[in-house]
């Protein structure tokens, strides 16, 4: 009797243990928030975070985002000559990025260098008794530490994926029209005819905020609740960029059906 | 054997204080007084959570029955604004120093400073270079923990810990791991802030004659009770047999050289019968 309900006792295990991650990272979640008007307060906090989690990340989104457009560019002209529509080389390649490409590479980059940063560097302040010692000296590690790395990441994401999809669409332009000669009119024409502000530049930009909360809750969240010794840090920052992959990934699936599906 | 501190006015009083983890009792109705204006040591073997009793008395773990008052008031009855308060009357030195690693050591000891006041940046600069003079670190304002030795570190966090003027410091193992110069310095430094700023101390420690040296009265714990208690010459002078042992640093005695395990012989034959 007992063999048979074990797998069912295991799954149940996991799964209570999830929900109670889950709970602690909502509650978790909503401390940070309450962390929000002392950012105001004091923006040098913020502009210092924004410096390691965005400015330190432009040139890895630069020359992803180059490469991405390129790249699209090439396998663009390819399908879309054997149709003898190349001159749409412009909007494939820039709503792709705009839609899909730019909030999403450059969240699963962002997960890489910035998210994967912030659990490791909370992680290891959480192992040297750094945030103990702050609570000891009656400043909540919450607010002080980890509001502010939050906001820098919700406000960077939105920033980097523009600067993402801007490069790309340079990138591919660089391709198409620079070696593949494709005419530059028709090009940037039909990008700025095909290329619409509220369904495509919108709902990019709300995806990126989206993806941008995500990745950095799941960061300062893994980094928090990990366990304090350099084998826990080390789980909580794979686990950070893991995670964050799969929640940018499906939520983009959610969001795109949510916002191009035709009802 | 039960000695009770002189000084009635305790400063910290714990009363049938109960604490476990994962299933493991770590204290089991303990009570303990901390007199005012003393050091007072807590002492006993690793891995007895004495580190766990100074996060119990600062209100970071909640006991699972009983009380700590500190200064008349129940610390874990307080709501987080009233703890706050209470712990910037509090300093508390951890074993590893606690430093913030990206700020300097001038902006570490500045750091409660600039969290809790809006004096302006003279009178700031006033009282870290006081505190750091306290603790004979002043020409290493600049230097960044990283730069520091183990023994600095502890210093420059007890710079941080005093920088509030608090009424009471809880020292978690500060004499691990330093060199017999280091070692000397802290016991002075303890000593001398004590008595000069008219703080209450508790020393937690393995380290028995260093902490005894300073301390007015000691308690010892194992097994999740207070096993002993007295000036540091009454404990001294105990005829229990573990007290000896541990006061004198005996690799035998109540407490066994061996980890509890079956019988040796049939452990070693065991694999045959495998």
């Amino acid at each position: 009797m007992n063999s048979v309900l074990k797998p069912f006792q295991i799954l149940g295990e996991s799964a209570l243990v999830s929900l109670r991650k889950l709970g602690r990272a909502n509650l978790f979640m909503l401390h940070v928030a309450t962390g929000f008007p002392g950012i105001l307060a004091r923006p040098r906090l913020l502009a210092a975070q924004m410096y390691s989690v965005g400015v330190l990340s432009v040139l890895l989104i630069l020359i992803s985002g180059l490469f991405v457009g390129m790249v699209l560019g090439l396998q663009g002209y390819y399908v879309l000559t054997d149709f003898g529509a190349e001159e749409s080389l412009g909007v494939m390649v820039a709503a792709s990025l705009v839609r899909e490409l730019g909030p999403v590479v450059t969240a699963l980059l962002f997960a890489g260098r910035a998210g994967s940063a912030l659990t490791a560097e909370i992680g290891l302040m959480k192992a040297t008794e750094q945030l103990s010692g702050m609570e000891m000296m009656a400043v909540d590690p919450v607010k002080r530490i980890i509001a502010p790395r939050f906001f820098a990441g919700l406000v960077s994401m939105p920033l980097l994926a523009a600067v993402f999809s801007l490069v790309g669409v340079l990138g591919g332009y660089f391709v198409g029209v620079g070696l593949l000669g494709v005419d530059e009119g028709a090009f940037r024409s039909q990008m700025q005819a095909k290329i619409d502000f509220d369904e495509d530049i919108v709902n990019g930009v709300i995806k990126s905020l989206v993806f941008g909360a995500i990745v950095t809750w799941i960061a300062v969240f893994e980094g928090y609740d990990s366990v304090p010794t350099s084998e826990g840090v080390s789980r909580a920052t794979t686990r950070s960029v893991v995670y964050a992959a799969f929640a940018v990934l499906g939520w983009d699936f959610v969001l795109t059906a949510l916002m191009f599906g035709k009802d | 054997m039960t000695f009770q501190p002189s000084d009635t006015t305790a400063l910290v009083s714990i009363r049938g204080l109960s604490f476990s983890r994962n299933g493991r009792m770590i204290f089991d109705k303990i009570d303990l007084d901390i007199p005012r204006g003393k050091i007072t040591a807590i002492m006993g073997p690793s891995g007895t959570g004495k580190t766990t009793l100074l996060k119990l008395i600062g209100g970071q773990l909640r006991p699972d029955s009983g009380s700590v008052r500190v200064d008349g008031t129940d610390v874990h009855r307080l709501g987080l604004d009233d703890l706050y308060a209470l712990r910037k009357r509090m300093g508390m030195l951890f074993q590893s120093g606690a430093l913030l690693t990206d700020l300097s050591v001038y902006e570490n000891v500045a750091f409660p400073l600039r969290e809790h006041t809006r004096l302006p940046e003279s009178m700031i600069r006033s009282l870290v270079l006081m505190k750091l003079e306290a603790v004979g670190l002043r020409g290493a304002r600049d230097l960044m923990p990283a730069q520091l030795s183990g023994g600095m570190a502890r210093r420059v966090a007890l710079a941080r810990a005093i920088v509030l003027d608090p009424m009471m410091i809880m020292y978690d193992e500060p004499f691990t791991g330093q060199d017999p110069i280091s070692m000397g310095v802290l016991v002075q430094l303890i000593h001398d802030l004590n008595h000069g700023l008219g703080l209450t101390s508790v020393v937690v420690s393995h380290d028995v004659h260093e902490t005894a040296s300073i301390a007015d009265y000691v308690y010892l714990i194992s097994g999740g009770k207070v096993v002993g208690q007295g000036t540091p010459d009454e404990v001294a002078r105990s005829d229990s047999p573990w007290i000896r042992q541990f006061m004198e640093g005996l690799p035998d005695g109540p407490v066994h050289f061996h980890y509890p395990s079956k019988d040796y012989a049939s452990d070693l034959l065991g694999f045959a019968a495998h």
